[in-house]
């Protein structure tokens, strides 16, 4: 069984049919990518997945269970975390209280305590600067910040919305090596929403190329690589 | 940044000057005068060069001051006096002793206060209690939960009239009954703060999806309709007319001179503001209060970190009401007087002013913002018809020169210790 599963999901912005009846499954333990151009509604798939934009029709299954309807708060629960798009830290707290934010929800406070350590562990920088506020840090280390985090929440799936925006192409290429250690060592699933098609593709197992609210292609992320189309529309060669 | 010459100052402000003749010459200069039905205009000649120069001076000045802050701004900590001054008093109140000490002396002047002067100057320091415990309050919904509220008066009210109501329609067979009706107080105080949180509820339902002007417009409407439904609705309310006669507090069945009264008053809101005043620290410490302030931030991040915005929302709404509830329980014993002119939309301006001017976020800057005014107006009296004008020349100064409030926020961050290190 898929831990992820959207079934025919639409979502409208008033008039605007943003996602239509789009399909998607992720399994256990691998990274999946959405890739598509500006406003294809990769964002709008992560809202509703989170349940922060409603879903008007169609169905969002979590190992099995159905989380269309369920409220924001509870699916951050039942272990689904998310990274914003444009990052979206406090910018008045301290990395370590933006930190504890994640942890909104967990009661365990060794835990919190311990996922603090490993995090600090993963971003050595995040560990020097934990006593700043968080909108003085650099874009890199905001996006470090966003996706710690998110890992505070201890999720099983972690759904990231473009992590290289804005970033220079050196730290682009940190951050997905993390994701990627992120993934292997923590087990956590991701689902990875981006622009920058290469790189994702690279990193992931399967691939969903979203145009216009419909899913184009679903394939896996080395086919959809060598596919002719997607090098020509998304990889620009 | 490039250096103004003074030579363009001066000759901006002059420019200026000119400006203001034109602008001012039919207020200033024209004069119509009606005698025997026919109408002359006088020119006052005179007023121009005075008009010129005193826009002149005061552009001058003015541009002085901005240049004044930008340096200000660029080399801060530099140590100029006041600095010295900030950082000496801030060394000094580091100390333990020094700082328990000022408490000390602060606090007995306080309860001594009463006896040392008059029941005016009592009754005046009520009313700044009063506005302190409001202030506190909206404090919460405005600086911490970041949702400009408008209408906040409208909670006080419910406050006021909950104890005037209870009084108007169980007050006679408290009496009846050889109860002192001073009792009621007692009851309407927890009863007034449960009432208000509920209306504070209430208004939150329909504004969770509002942010900003829009959640300004809907709470400003709230409480304008709150003063209109008390003003129209005379049967139950008293109307326009208010509701008079109010008993004070309960004190062993003591029968309290009006000075006596006014002296008990005081001590029961001293110790209202000390209760709210901790209540607020604990709560700005808490986990809700880190919730509300992440949610000030960013909602979707919030949402994101599983943090539940409705509830969070009514929370901040239900606990704003509260305080201005219980202070309008004071305000009512302390007048024993209300009618809804008490709670207009000018009532929660000042208090949004208070919080603004003392500083957004921060309990001393709201207490101060409260106190400053609250008691300025009083003894400037003299002044009083300028207030307006007054009010509205220190909030531009403020948001110019001090944009954080006279007594910014220093919010307690958590820091990382050594010692954690070593663990």
């Amino acid at each position: 069984m898929a831990l992820l599963e959207l079934k025919n999901v639409s979502t409208f912005y008033g008039n605007i049919h943003a996602l239509k009846s789009i399909s998607i499954s992720v399994e256990e333990g691998e990274i999946v990518t959405l890739i598509g151009a500006n406003g294809a509604g990769k964002t709008t798939t992560l809202m509703s997945i989170c349940g922060i934009t409603p879903v008007r029709s169609g169905e969002i299954l979590l190992k099995g269970q159905n989380i269309t309807k369920v409220s924001p708060n509870k699916i951050v629960q039942m272990g689904v975390s998310q990274v914003p798009e444009g990052r979206r830290i406090f910018p008045q707290l301290t990395v370590s209280e933006n930190l504890d934010m994640g942890a909104f929800l967990r009661r365990d406070k060794e835990g919190i305590k311990r996922d603090m350590e490993e995090v600090f562990s993963i971003f050595p920088r995040l560990a020097e600067r934990r006593n700043q506020l968080g909108g003085t840090l650099s874009g890199g280390e905001q996006q470090m910040l966003a996706i710690s985090r998110a890992l505070m929440a201890n999720p099983h799936l972690l759904l990231l919305d473009e992590p290289s925006l804005g970033l220079a192409p050196l730290i682009v290429q940190s951050i997905f090596e993390i994701i990627q250690r992120i993934n292997k060592e923590r087990k956590t699933t991701i689902l990875l929403v981006e622009q920058n098609a290469n790189m994702a593709l690279k990193i992931a197992s399967k691939g969903y190329v979203l145009q216009n609210g419909v899913i184009k292609m679903a394939d896996t992320a080395a086919h959809l690589l060598e596919n002719e189309e997607v090098r020509k529309a998304y990889l620009g060669l | 940044m490039k250096s103004r010459s003074l030579l363009a100052d001066i000759g901006k402000s002059f420019l200026i000057a000119i400006w203001f003749m034109v602008l001012l010459f039919p207020l200033m200069v024209m004069k119509v005068n009606v005698s025997k039905g026919v109408a002359q205009v006088q020119f006052r000649w005179n007023m121009l060069p005075l008009v010129g120069i005193a826009a002149f001076v005061l552009s001058l000045l003015w541009r002085f001051a901005l240049e004044w802050n930008e340096k200000r701004g660029n080399d801060s900590r530099a140590g100029g006096p006041l600095a010295k001054l900030k950082a000496l008093t801030s060394q000094y109140l580091g100390i333990a002793v020094v700082r328990k000490g000022a408490l000390f002396i602060l606090l007995a002047f306080a309860l001594a206060y009463p006896f040392l002067f008059g029941m005016y100057h009592t009754n005046v320091m009520i009313t700044a209690f009063i506005y302190i415990i409001l202030a506190l309050g909206l404090n919460i919904v405005v600086g911490l939960g970041g949702l400009l509220n408008l209408g906040y008066a409208a909670f006080f009210g419910v406050g006021a009239y909950t104890y005037g109501l209870l009084w108007k329609y169980v007050g006679h067979s408290f009496i009846a009954a050889g109860i002192d009706p001073g009792w009621l107080f007692w009851i309407s105080l927890p009863l007034a703060g449960i009432i208000a949180t509920l209306f504070g509820i209430l208004l939150s339902l329909p504004v969770l999806r509002l942010r900003g002007d829009y959640l300004a417009i809907i709470t400003l409407a709230f409480g304008e309709i709150f003063r209109m439904v008390m003003q129209n609705s005379g049967d139950i309310t008293g109307g326009a007319t208010g509701i008079s006669l109010i008993p004070r507090p309960w004190l062993f069945n003591i029968k309290l001179t009006p000075q006596k009264a006014a002296t008990y008053i005081y001590f029961i809101a001293i110790v209202l503001v000390l209760i709210t005043i901790f209540v607020v620290r604990r709560i700005e410490d808490s986990k809700v209060g880190r919730a509300l302030e992440a949610m000030r931030e960013d909602e979707i991040a919030c949402q994101a970190m599983g943090i539940n915005l409705v509830r969070n929302k009514l929370i901040t709404f239900a606990l704003g009401a509260f305080w201005a509830g219980i202070a309008g329980v004071v305000m009512a014993a302390q007048t024993t007087y209300i009618n809804p002119d008490s709670f207009t939309l000018w009532e929660s301006i000042i208090i949004l002013m208070a919080v603004v001017i003392g500083g957004t976020g921060s309990i001393p800057g709201a207490i101060g913002g409260a106190i400053l005014l609250k008691l300025l107006p009083e003894y400037f009296r003299a002044l009083a018809q300028y207030r307006m004008l007054i009010y509205g020349i220190a909030m531009i100064l403020v948001i110019i020169f001090k944009p954080d409030g006279l007594i910014p926020r220093k919010r307690k961050q958590y820091t990382f210790k050594e010692k954690e290190l070593a663990k």
